[in-house]
């Protein structure tokens, strides 16, 4: 078979794919260089939402900039939220009560199942497949009821506090989490049949977009996207947090690193975070949900309106230049987030706001190593590779 | 308690201890923190501690994770240990042999912002450099494509350096939609 650009015939047109184009999910360009049908040259080009985030964090205090992290990646807040608090607490140095970890891994690992529910869903109906769309978002809204009723909203959900959680799971939210997990495999095994041994998927996807693993480290692929081409590498497990050493998973891998290896092994994903979530729930710790240290963690609302001594924390913590100070020093904390590392270096300066924030993002890198996997191809492949990476434009441009 | 002593005792010199035996002289200073090694090192020998961090077949940094840089200029303590230098760059490396990190940091002089650049180490390094010229404005000699990527291109100035406002610095007056048809 000829490759792409034995085709080709010496005649250039270029095509610019993007900033809004529908297949781009978040405003994002990729300029083509085309020969026909084949790529030529892939120029992508980034900061179409660039919002400042780094800057912020230098002007918000440590509980303030949760919000902010809520809109990085937004298909899975939770995740950025939880990335973010374990950067902060690890430079303060304080441990959260294990019942407050093993909430906090519950929420990771459902906000991936929902990132890469959002995914499945975006990246098939980029490639026609229009049911696997509303299958995926059936199992997604579900996952959402659940967010919301966690933490009150659906997409803002700033869940997580320095030292702690916003509040505890709510009545019923066990058999809630249990029930979506007893019915999901099933629901995802309707996509499998859709999907898996499709001709149509399999054609548009196998062989499509190829990295080998040593490219993929050279590039600084992570998460799914490295995982496909053979490296078995989590965080989770590699450098294991909270308490992602007491659960056990499996690391799903593929073998070609292809957009179809990318699809497999964010659908094994899934599967694994049910067992963790499973095992979460079988061994919940009772006991304080946050910190019991007034000085970090904000007092509930009941002793901060019933309690003099409440409202003196609630005070305290709430105040600029009496909130939670962090020690002079800087720190760099990464955790697997459902498209992969990332990470938060912050730089103290002992006050109660950081000196810098940095946000080492997935997609930023991912996004990078497009042309790497596009370059010789084919023009209708650039959605189904952009659709495998799952490039999110808000955590890409910060 | 021996055995940990012991543990962390192989572990810590594995990288610093190379890097004393090869590079000792470029080594401004070193730490570990939180079970990171940070290593401050010098401008000029900079690519040559990178490139043999990353080719030693012991340690085998393969993974660049990031580049990014700090601006100093209002932390005192650090500008008067690294004789006023206002920039750090800064390099977080991961190898997957080791499945260890190491942070260099790479003090940068205000009036020299150039330093070497590190696209032919790791591929990685391409945007993770331009988004630091962009937002410090650091230059990387060597590098293949060394223009702005989150900024438009004629932006002016460096928006994460700290004399740069978080807001109203005059750029909404200087548009010019009723010059050109928009």
């Amino acid at each position: 078979m000829q490759s792409g650009l034995e085709r080709a015939t010496g005649e250039k047109m270029v095509l610019s794919f993007g900033p809004q184009h529908p297949a781009t999910h978040g405003t994002l360009r990729i300029v083509l260089e085309l020969d026909g049908e084949s790529i030529l040259k892939a120029t992508p080009h980034a900061g179409y939402l660039h919002t400042g985030f780094e800057k912020l964090g230098e002007h918000l205090d440590y509980n303030q900039y949760i919000v902010v992290t809520d809109r990085m990646n937004y298909l899975s807040p939770l995740s950025n939220n939880f990335g973010y608090v374990l950067a902060v607490e690890q430079l303060l140095g304080i441990e959260v009560p294990k019942r407050c970890q093993y909430i906090r891994i519950l929420m990771a690992e459902l906000s991936r199942m929902a990132d890469h529910l959002l995914w499945l869903g975006t990246a098939a109906l980029d490639l026609g497949a229009f049911s696997v769309f509303l299958y995926s978002f059936r199992e997604r809204e579900k996952l959402y009821s659940i967010f919301e009723k966690t933490t009150g909203a659906r997409l803002t959900t700033s869940y997580t506090r320095v030292g702690g959680v916003l509040r505890d799971l709510y009545q019923g939210c066990e058999e809630d989490i249990r029930q979506f997990i007893t019915n999901f495999p099933k629901a995802l095994k309707e996509t499998h049949t859709l999907l898996t041994r499709n001709r149509i998927w399999m054609d548009r996807t196998k062989g499509v977009g190829p990295i080998s693993g040593d490219d993929a480290i050279d590039y600084g692929l992570t998460g799914p996207c490295l995982r496909a081409t053979g490296v078995a590498h989590d965080l989770r497990k590699a450098e294991p947090y909270s308490s992602y050493d007491e659960v056990t998973f499996d690391v799903p891998v593929g073998t070609n690193g292809d957009a179809y290896d990318r699809y497999l092994v964010r659908m094994e994903e899934m599967i694994q975070s049910c067992g963790i979530i499973t095992q979460v729930l079988d061994n919940m710790p009772d006991g304080p949900v946050n910190l019991e240290d007034n000085k970090i963690m904000l007092p509930n609302k009941s002793d901060a309106y019933g309690h003099i001594e409440g409202l003196i924390h609630h005070f305290k913590v709430i105040m600029d230049g009496h909130g939670v100070e962090v020690p002079k020093g800087d720190h760099y904390c990464a955790t697997e987030s459902p498209n992969g590392e990332l990470g938060f270096y912050i730089v103290s300066d002992g006050s109660g706001t950081g000196y810098r924030i940095r946000i080492r993002p997935p997609s930023f890198l991912h996004f990078q190593a497009l042309p790497h996997m596009l370059e010789g191809g084919m023009v209708s492949d650039t959605v189904a590779v952009l659709g495998s990476l799952n490039v999110i434009a808000g955590e890409l441009d910060r | 308690m021996n055995e940990e002593k012991e543990v962390e005792e192989q572990s810590k010199p594995l990288v610093l201890e190379k890097l004393e035996a090869n590079h000792a002289d470029t080594l401004l200073a070193q730490d570990e923190s939180r079970g990171t090694v940070v290593v401050v090192v010098r401008k000029e020998q900079a690519y040559a501690v990178l490139e043999y961090l990353k080719t030693d077949p012991e340690l085998a940094y393969t993974y660049l994770v990031d580049v990014t840089a700090v601006d100093n200029s209002q932390m005192e303590s650090e500008l008067i240990q690294f004789d006023y230098a206002r920039f750090m760059v800064i390099y977080q490396l991961y190898s997957y042999q080791g499945q260890c990190r190491v942070r260099v940091k790479v003090p940068v002089h205000e009036n020299d912002l150039s330093i070497s650049s590190v696209t032919g180490l790791w591929r990685a390094a391409n945007w993770l450099e331009r988004e630091t010229y962009d937002m410090f404005g650091i230059h990387f000699e060597g590098h293949p494509d060394l223009r702005r990527i989150l900024m438009p291109d004629d932006f002016e100035g460096h928006p994460l350096r700290k004399d740069y406002p978080l807001q109203g610095r005059g750029e909404r007056e200087r548009f010019n939609f009723d010059k050109q048809n928009v």
